[in-house]
């Protein structure tokens, strides 16, 4: 199936920098969430979940994480976790949620907000190098490539794509949609549960959607050197 | 010592598709393929023995065969430099600095000699530690970048050194650390760069299950029975007795036997206090197996990590913690200590079970051996976790990453 624009793959590698801001406790990270860059809050969420994407049960986001494991307050960290970044398309939005939940548990409780965690918590920036990987102009090209695809790159394409489209879906349902006219698998590729799935697991859910709309497609393909 | 080091018989990429996936090696080759023709220098300050050289043997060859023109030079100096080095190392590490105001100066003449001795002249300067840091003299103003790699932890460092290291510091470019919590703050991004280990090396790569057999045989380890395991040096800050405490609580309610493995302490009189105190702790219990093993021993080590129902790390104090790598690679649920490096790694009850005491310890592999399914998931997840962070490749690719962002910015 010939696409009338090309599906550009890209990867996105990630530098981790340190930032200066800790959080001792509660109040800390409230402030901390307030007062952190973009960039840090990516690392935090969007970039969180897709470096444990092996785990599909339990994580989040990593300030889900540190309230649950170092401040011991499972509530507050369900209502923090439970908070799903595929439905934000600004960080904005998502740092004013986590900052009105925090705030709110602060105001509710104020002697346990400011009891200090036993680990503190280190506020990290992520800075993203984008590298092209090439292109599929068929469905087939597509199905094929996805198989082979880095991480990063489905991280990239599945997870991320919301903050750079500005639009609740990812590049592959919307290439799917937009382009080959696919919209029921479109549909069902964005309904995949990140949460629930590995990354490695979504990538064969899609694969398996894309087979059963086009059929087996190896034989189809060129054969390559 | 010295010269330039930059032969050793390593592995290839794509020796490293077949665990990580074409996709990832492609990956590393579409990053390095934008550096094209920009070289890249490593200066450290030994060529062998210790944890910098191992992975600087590993990681020269990968970049090169993408293609990369990398140099990895090693600085010259005497015996009193590297006593002074050595002592920057554990005053670095909260330890007190006693050396003489001289030392400083013999330090930095040092340092001189090193940079009539090598040339400067990469795109990209990576020094490794403080034995070669002042070397950042050589640097032109607004020239090309230099890369401070830290990999010891400086959260708590003796003032004295610390104020004389601060201000070549302050002149690279960025430093890297291993973890948010070793770091200071410093006038300089920093970067967070998570140590590594190589699946192809002795030490880490799959064995033939006849071997791990031969292996515990030569131990007369009971291959039947649960496997408890530490690997770690005989030094107090790794808790041994503690370990053996935390086994004989477990040994009530489970026959299991415990293998503490370490290195030798022959030339180390505390290694050799500390393993007196374990054998005594220890009593007559044949099914505590204490080795004490010579520093050519990866294979062993290798074996007995991966014929270990539970791989322990109790330490008191931690770096990064690569024998938590180790045991997280070979799929083996890890319970260790809440210290250094190690959360990182041990994502409580996801990739390990981490503790805060003897009792911690125990009950942790209490609920593992009786609930073996979930000790199988948390390898499992441990495995993944190391393949994604803490793999050599994910090393070169942070290079990668890091070198871009400075093209990029430039």
């Amino acid at each position: 199936m010939k696409a009338s624009r090309p599906f550009e793959f890209v990867t996105a590698s990630y530098l981790v920098r340190i930032e200066s801001q800790v959080a001792e406790n509660l109040l800390g990270l409230e402030r901390g969430i307030e007062n952190c860059s973009d960039g840090s809050m990516f690392y935090h969420t969007f970039q969180s979940l897709g470096r444990h994407h092996f785990l599909n049960e339990g994580f989040s986001n990593d300030f889900a994480q540190w309230v649950l494991g170092s401040c011991n307050r499972p509530a507050l960290a369900e209502r923090l976790a439970s908070l799903d970044i595929r439905g934000y398309v600004s960080l904005e939005e998502l740092r004013a949620d986590l900052k009105r939940i925090l705030a709110d548990f602060g105001e509710r409780y104020p002697r346990e907000a400011g009891q200090g965690a036993f680990d503190k918590f280190y506020f990290c920036e992520a800075i993203g190098e984008e590298v092209p990987l090439g292109s599929a102009g068929t469905a087939e090209e597509f199905g094929d490539r996805l198989r082979e695809l880095p991480h990063a790159s489905l991280q990239f394409h599945f997870l991320t794509s919301r903050l750079r489209l500005q639009l609740r879906t990812n590049d592959f349902s919307h290439w799917f949609d937009e382009v080959l006219g696919l919209k029921r698998l479109a549909r069902e590729v964005e309904r995949i549960d990140i949460y629930t799935n590995t990354l490695d697991g979504v990538r064969d859910r899609i694969v398996e959607l894309l087979e059963r709309e086009i059929g087996p497609w190896a034989e189809r393909l060129p054969r390559r050197a | 010592m010295g010269g330039t080091a930059t032969e050793a018989r390593v592995n290839r990429l794509d020796d490293y598709a077949g665990l990580l996936g074409a996709g990832e090696i492609a990956e590393l080759r579409a990053l390095a393929a934008r550096l094209e023709g920009r070289p890249i220098q490593m200066v450290n300050s030994t060529a062998v023995g210790g944890g910098v050289a191992e992975m600087l043997t590993r990681i020269v060859p990968l970049i090169e065969e993408l293609n990369l023109p990398i140099r990895w030079d090693v600085i010259t100096g005497g015996e009193d430099f590297f006593a002074i080095t050595k002592a920057f190392h554990n005053a670095l590490h909260g330890g007190c600095y006693d050396l003489p105001e001289s030392s400083f100066q013999t330090f930095l003449n040092y340092t001189e000699q090193n940079r009539a001795k090598l040339h400067f002249d990469a795109d990209f300067t990576v020094i490794h530690d403080p034995q070669p840091i002042a070397l950042v003299e050589s640097r032109n103003h607004g020239g090309k970048p230099w890369i401070w790699r830290c990999h010891i932890d400086l959260s708590q460092p003796d003032r004295r050194v610390w104020e004389f290291l601060a201000p070549f510091v302050a002149r690279y470019d960025a430093a890297i650390f291993s973890s948010p919590v070793f770091a200071r703050q410093l006038p300089i991004p920093q970067f967070l760069f998570y140590p590594s280990i190589d699946p192809l090396s002795e030490k880490n790569r799959e064995l033939e299950p006849e071997l791990i057999r031969e292996i515990l045989e030569d131990f007369k380890i009971d291959p039947g029975r649960p496997i408890l395991t530490q690997v770690s040096r005989f030094d107090r800050l790794k808790d041994p007795v503690g370990v053996v405490r935390a086994y004989q609580q477990v040994k009530r309610y489970y026959d299991c036997q415990l293998v503490l493995a370490g290195g030798s302490a022959s030339d180390d009189p505390e290694g050799e206090a500390v393993l007196s105190e374990v054998q005594e702790a220890a009593g007559r219990d044949a099914d505590i197996h204490i080795l004490n093993l010579p520093p050519w021993s990866a294979k062993e080590i290798n074996a007995l990590q991966r014929a270990s129902t539970i791989v322990i790390q109790k330490s008191l104090r931690e770096g990064f913690g690569l024998t938590v790598t180790e045991g997280l690679w070979k799929k083996k649920p890890v319970v260790a200590s809440a210290v250094g490096g190690i959360p990182l790694q041990v994502i409580h009850k996801q990739t390990g079970m981490l503790s805060h005491s003897v009792e911690g310890t125990a009950y942790q592999i209490r609920y593992l051996l009786s609930n073996p399914a979930i000790a199988l998931k948390l390898g499992e997840q441990g495995h993944e976790h190391v393949r994604e962070h803490f793999l050599i490749t994910s090393n070169v690719r942070r290079y990668l990453t890091l070198f871009l962002h400075f093209v990029g910015s430039r």
